[in-house]
């Protein structure tokens, strides 16, 4: 017997797959799924130990077959003998590497058999690359990523802000706040990771100061509604009024933001930042009424015979209820309620209580920390399934955790106890064991059979979800299904022929860029209604590309302040980074609006 | 006791009996590729898999037991694809030109398929080509790349049963596939050449280097007197090529088939066997009285696949292996001198053929030491008992339908004790029979020791001649004898004499005997052996009239001058691959 040690071809090897596997997540989107299909199948072949024949040979030859559907050399019958060759590799291998590769093909011939067709068919593929530049493509609103990195890069904090706003109202907001999908797919992945977008903007935000609107096009003389002034509403009722019409933003609170000034806590996104964003909307000459709630204090019908056009963004704001015993209990309330509280400037006071916050979004996160903030004694956030399947990001988390939250996952909330005056005393949770994967891919949470769990506490916070309170809508006509209002990709809302929605009160509770995305769609499809074809665009020149990029670095990640000083006050946790930090990330950015296909096609909107 | 249903039908057997095995007590069969019993249960070709209700996925039923109240269908729809698309799939990476390959007829694969009725393979056929597909045509062992299916049979014999890990699993992904172990060339390797990896084949992927067309050409030169010698074992299994049973598949019948041909001299090597027997007997007496046997044994040389073993393994212990040349080169060396001079004719005319159930018989007829001046080669040409079938296939020789014959005289004799060198503990029985009358000056009761036979791998049997204790040991199979040899090595044993046979159950289970997928059969045909022993007129090799007038008329005595210069080797004028000396060879 002998200690193994790597050999060092086995250490370069497994440096090898760390750079697949993040290859694999950089993938452009719009690549053929039939070819990555086989590309993935080839992984697999490789990878068989060769003692099974339907691994060995099998993968082999499904390859070939796959191969042959590329080509133009199979027919329609090639596809039932790759399901069936597939079927009986994920039944008879031997081990998890043929039959997990069989059941990978078995998927792809199921889940895009139209394109395995249109391959034998036509000769051609579905899909295409229409859009290059990974964080471009990823982001909702389209912002031109490359390009504001690019002023960042060169000190050009005030044109960068300039250019975000030319997709995106709020860069502020989204410096702080926004869930970053654009940095998911970055191409720098395929080097050592991805360039930390969200922190960059934040960067150029520091320094930019306030930035000027641009100037508004002449006035059409036509008139929009926006009922709802967060996020969505605002962005539309911004390039509305950018592009010359006159924009009357209705809000039934009494300050603008939404579920920006109303749901994410300050030390998170300080106010500041969201007033700055919104002050330069309103320089554009926007019209607000807030503490005016339509279907109340104003019929929607009188909205109709005024305006020529209405987006509806109304978002999602009600609290969702968990349905167990004592729910009503005085102690009980909801993350909404909780955060619209402090919000609103009016904050409880929870000194010396035990707190358990029930959920495991970015919401049950708020709602934790927020807790600590307000003194409570202990905060206890429960989740039924385990902390890796919690939706929150995995930073809000940690952050959580380090400011002395407790995480207890595997705990499904089946009553609420009160005492004799009717006060929350203590939640009741069942333990849950992780059981196996749901169709949505997930984990599901299954009862462990141990004794239930009796936590003695004063608050509970329920933070499962939000839901949209559309009633007075619907009574007005507005279609909606379980809720949320129907409307169609393109924002119009169908039988009625000048309401236009989008935003939470459409999709369900997502994100703040994809709320600014729906008001930048609303917007150029009112003004495509009102029928005028204005072009918002920015007259910022984008630096040319550096010619080599910047060697294998780290990714810059600024951290917190310490978490002791951090949750005495509401002030804003996260640090920003240096001007060391923000020149070297900016340096790391790989420029694919120019490299690769972005010279050819799609690098640059400069106007939409 | 487990209770299960296969297909509709109820069946009972004792915890631990596989699903194939108990389908099999109920009279369904479950057929299988890579599955053999005891030695490769791993699962690889997965044509055994059955639907058990209940179960996710297909189980292959040669490795799962059967367990309390499985419901097994083995031709569900859904076992019935499995089996016939793996089938196609092993059948696309398979040469399945049939009528061009030794296997065709009595090949796994070809019956599986042709049971399946499969006519048309739906997958591309997907062979190695280029170098992949290439192999050395002069070593006795040949492999065609484009035949294996890897069913990992011959892996798992050479390193499990034989001890020496000469093929591996090599590559990996989709180009896996058997190769000589550590990168190596099979020339370069340490192969016994016992052949038992093709014996253990399921296809054509392994066979022997076919010599059939030399022995035609050496027919059909009027220049060349062929002499044909038959070892002991081809005549427990020739016949099964043919159908024949065993009882008629003589040696007798093999002559007058040989004859047919036009072969001008057909001998015994029993006769050679006896021969072998006069010399390693007289020369285990002598070093058993010159106490060069007190710490080591004696080992026998009669067997090419062992000494390749022991001069690869374990250089340092050649010289204990007998000096004396096996029954076939002593055959050979006497073919071309004795026997040529009472022919009168020049030696090199001689052409020497030898049909011997071996690979390593190949090999040792070319080795440097076995030559000699006077006549070149001892022997000059080995078939297999599978070539000299397929010989006589080829000149549609109707076995069944010929009269036997006898051997030619003078080297036609052999004695029963010559006969059973073809099985284990064979050669030891014989040379103690001899060693008893050496030493005594009378002979021992034929049977007197039998205790050395026997289905062990191995055995040790004391016996007293003369007053003095023999301790003696007979192992056959090459991990056998590497165990009996480290226990030497380790002084944990101690023997006088010891008989070792590379291939289980010796030569009558030999890598070039015909194959019979699935079965050992050894120790069926070792026991033809034995009956003809027990019938025989002559059972003690001293006994032999043949070799009674070679001492008299050419040799003189056994280990005379002229006895060493022909009957005896050099063991160490030989390297084996993996010797400092191999490549001044």
């Amino acid at each position: 017997m002998y200690i193994e040690t790597k050999s060092h071809a086995q250490t370069v090897v497994e440096g090898l797959y760390r750079d697949v596997e993040r290859r694999i997540a950089a993938s452009p989107p719009g690549l053929c799924p039939v070819d990555m299909a086989l590309s993935f199948l080839r992984l697999c072949h490789a990878q068989t130990c060769g003692k099974c024949s339907p691994c060995r040979i099998g993968l082999g030859q499904l390859t070939r077959l796959v191969e042959s559907v590329l080509e133009g050399e199979a027919t329609l019958d090639t596809i039932d003998l790759i399901e069936k060759t597939a079927r009986v590799i994920a039944d008879s291998a031997d081990c998890a590497i043929g039959f997990e590769a069989a059941e990978m093909v078995l998927r792809g011939v199921r889940g895009f058999r139209e394109d395995y067709v249109e391959h034998i068919v036509n000769n051609r593929c579905i899909t295409g690359l229409t859009q290059p530049v990974p964080c471009v493509s990823l982001c909702p609103a389209s912002v031109d990523i490359p390009g504001y990195i690019a002023l960042i890069h060169e000190k050009r904090y005030a044109d960068a802000v300039r250019l975000i706003r030319k997709d995106n109202p709020f860069p502020g907001t989204c410096a702080y706040v926004c869930e970053h999908p654009c940095e998911a797919r970055c191409r720098r992945s395929m080097v050592d990771a991805a360039v930390n977008i969200c922190g960059l903007k934040r960067y150029a935000i520091d320094q930019a100061g306030v930035v000027p609107a641009p100037p508004c096009a002449p006035e059409t003389g036509r008139r929009v509604a926006v009922i709802g002034g967060g996020p969505g509403g605002l962005s539309a009722a911004y390039f509305l009024s950018l592009m010359g019409h006159k924009v009357v933003v209705y809000d039934k609170l009494e300050k603008l933001g939404g579920m920006l000034r109303y749901g994410i806590p300050d030390y998170r996104l300080p106010q500041h930042i969201l007033d700055a964003d919104i002050d330069c909307i309103l320089s554009t000459g926007v019209e607000v009424h807030t503490g005016v709630a339509i279907g109340q204090d104003i019929p929607f019908e009188r909205l109709e015979d005024e305006f020529d056009a209405i987006y509806l963004s109304i978002g999602a704001q009600n609290d969702k209820k968990i349905g167990i015993p004592g729910e009503d209990s005085t102690g009980v309330l909801s993350a909404v309620e909780l955060l619209r509280a402090v919000g609103s400037g009016n904050p409880p006071d929870f000194t010396g209580k035990r707190v358990v916050v029930i959920g495991g979004g970015n919401v049950s996160m708020d709602a934790t920390r927020t807790a600590r903030r307000l003194g409570a004694a202990s905060v206890t956030c429960m989740y039924r399934r385990r902390v890796e399947d919690m939706t929150a990001l995995a930073e809000e988390i940690e952050d959580a955790a380090a400011e002395g939250c407790e995480i207890v996952p595997l705990q499904a909330p089946v009553a609420i106890e009160a005492d004799e005056t009717g006060k929350v005393c203590a939640i009741v949770t069942r333990p849950q064991q992780i059981g196996p994967v749901g169709k949505d891919g997930r984990p599901r949470p299954i009862n462990a059979g141990t004794p239930d769990l009796h936590t003695p506490c004063d608050v509970v916070i329920v933070a499962i979800g939000q839901g949209i309170d559309s009633k007075t809508f619907e009574e007005a006509g507005i279609p909606t299904v379980r809720g949320a209002i129907s409307a169609l990709p393109d924002s119009l809302v169908q039988g009625k022929p000048k309401v236009f929605a989008g935003g939470d009160a459409v999709t369900g509770p997502a994100t703040v860029i994809r709320a600014v995305a729906a008001g930048k769609v609303a917007a150029a499809n009112i003004d495509a209604f009102l029928g005028y074809h204005h072009e918002i665009s920015v007259d910022v020149e984008v630096p040319p590309a550096r010619l080599s990029t910047a060697p294998a670095c780290g990714r810059v990640q600024p951290g917190s302040r310490p978490a002791a000083e951090r949750v005495c006050d509401f002030e804003l946790a996260t640090c920003g980074m240096t001007e060391g930090e923000a020149m070297q990330e900016s340096s790391r950015c790989l420029r694919c609006d120019h490299f690769g296909y972005g010279n050819f096609k799609g690098g640059r909107q400069e106007r939409w | 006791m487990v209770n299960a249903t296969i297909n509709g039908r109820a069946v009972c057997v004792p915890e631990g009996t596989t699903i194939k095995e108990a389908a099999e007590s109920v009279g369904i069969r479950i057929p299988t590729l890579c599955y053999f019993k005891d030695l490769n249960e791993i699962g690889a070709c997965r044509v055994c898999c059955v639907e058990v209700e209940g179960e996710t996925r297909m189980l292959p039923s040669c490795n799962n037991p059967l367990r309390e109240g499985m419901v097994i269908h083995t031709n569900s729809p859904r076992a019935r694809e499995t089996r016939r698309v793996n089938v196609e799939l092993i059948l696309s990476q398979h040469d399945c030109h049939c009528a061009t390959c030794v296997r065709s007829g009595n090949c796994a694969l070809q019956k599986l398929s042709n049971d399946l009725g499969i006519l048309v393979n739906p997958y591309e056929e997907d062979l190695p080509h280029g170098i992949h597909a290439k192999w050395t045509t002069t070593f006795p062992l040949f492999r065609d790349a484009k035949k294996c299916i890897k069913c990992m049979r011959c892996v798992q014999v050479c390193e499990k049963m034989q001890s020496l890990g000469i093929w591996e699993l090599t590559g990996s992904g989709g180009r896996s596939t058997i190769d000589v172990s550590y990168n190596r060339r099979i020339r370069d390797a340490d192969c016994a050449l016992c052949g038992q990896c093709v014996t253990h084949c399921p296809v054509g992927a392994l066979r022997e280097r076919d010599d059939v067309d030399r022995a035609l050409e050496a027919l059909a030169d009027p220049e060349k007197i062929t002499v044909v010698q038959i070892a002991p074992a081809v005549r427990t299994a020739w016949g099964e090529a043919f159908g024949l049973p065993r009882e008629q598949a003589t040696v007798a019948r093999l002559t007058a088939g040989l004859r047919q041909m036009g072969f001008d001299y057909i001998f015994d090597t029993a006769f050679s066997a006896d021969l072998t027997i006069m010399e390693e007997a007289a020369e285990f007496l002598e070093r058993l009285k010159a106490g060069a046997l007190a710490q080591n044994p004696m080992f026998t040389s009669c067997c090419p696949g062992w000494v390749r073993f022991l001069k690869s393994q374990y250089p340092e212990m050649t010289p204990l292996l007998s000096t004396a040349k096996s029954p076939q080169q002593m055959f050979g060396a006497a073919a071309k001198s004795w026997f040529a001079s009472r022919l009168g004719v020049d030696p090199k005319k001689i052409y020497c053929i030898s049909i011997m159930p071996c690979l390593a018989k190949k090999a040792e007829c070319d080795l440097p030491t076995m030559r000699n001046e006077a006549y070149g080669k001892d022997v000059d040409l080995v078939l297999t008992t599978r070539e000299v079938d397929r010989l006589l296939r080829s000149d549609n020789i109707d076995v069944c339908a010929l009269p036997e014959e006898p051997c030619d005289d003078p080297m036609g004799v052999g004695t029963g004790a010559g006969v059973i060198f073809g099985a284990t503990g064979g050669v030891m029985e014989a040379a103690l029979r001899t060693a008893y009358f050496l030493v005594t000056g009378e002979n021992p009761p034929a049977d007197a020791f039998r205790d050395v036979r026997g289905e062990r791998g191995w055995r040790e049997a004391d016996f007293e001649i003369a007053g003095q204790l023999l301790h003696v040991a007979v192992a056959s199979g090459l991990g056998n004898a590497r165990r009996l040899v480290e226990a030497v090595r380790a002084g944990e044993v101690r023997y006088d004499f010891v008989e070792i046979m590379a291939c289980p159950g010796g030569c009558s289970g030999g890598g070039g005997q015909p194959i019979r997928d699935g079965e050992e059969l050894a120790y069926t045909r070792g026991a033809v052996l034995y009956g003809l022993d027990e019938i025989a007129d002559l059972r003690y090799s001293h006994e032999n009239p043949s070799v009674q007038a070679l001492y008299r008329e050419y040799l003189g005595a056994p280990l005379s001058e002229p006895a060493e210069t022909l009957l005896h080797t050099e063991h160490s004028g030989w390297f084996m691959p993996g010797h400092p000396d191999y490549e001044k060879r």
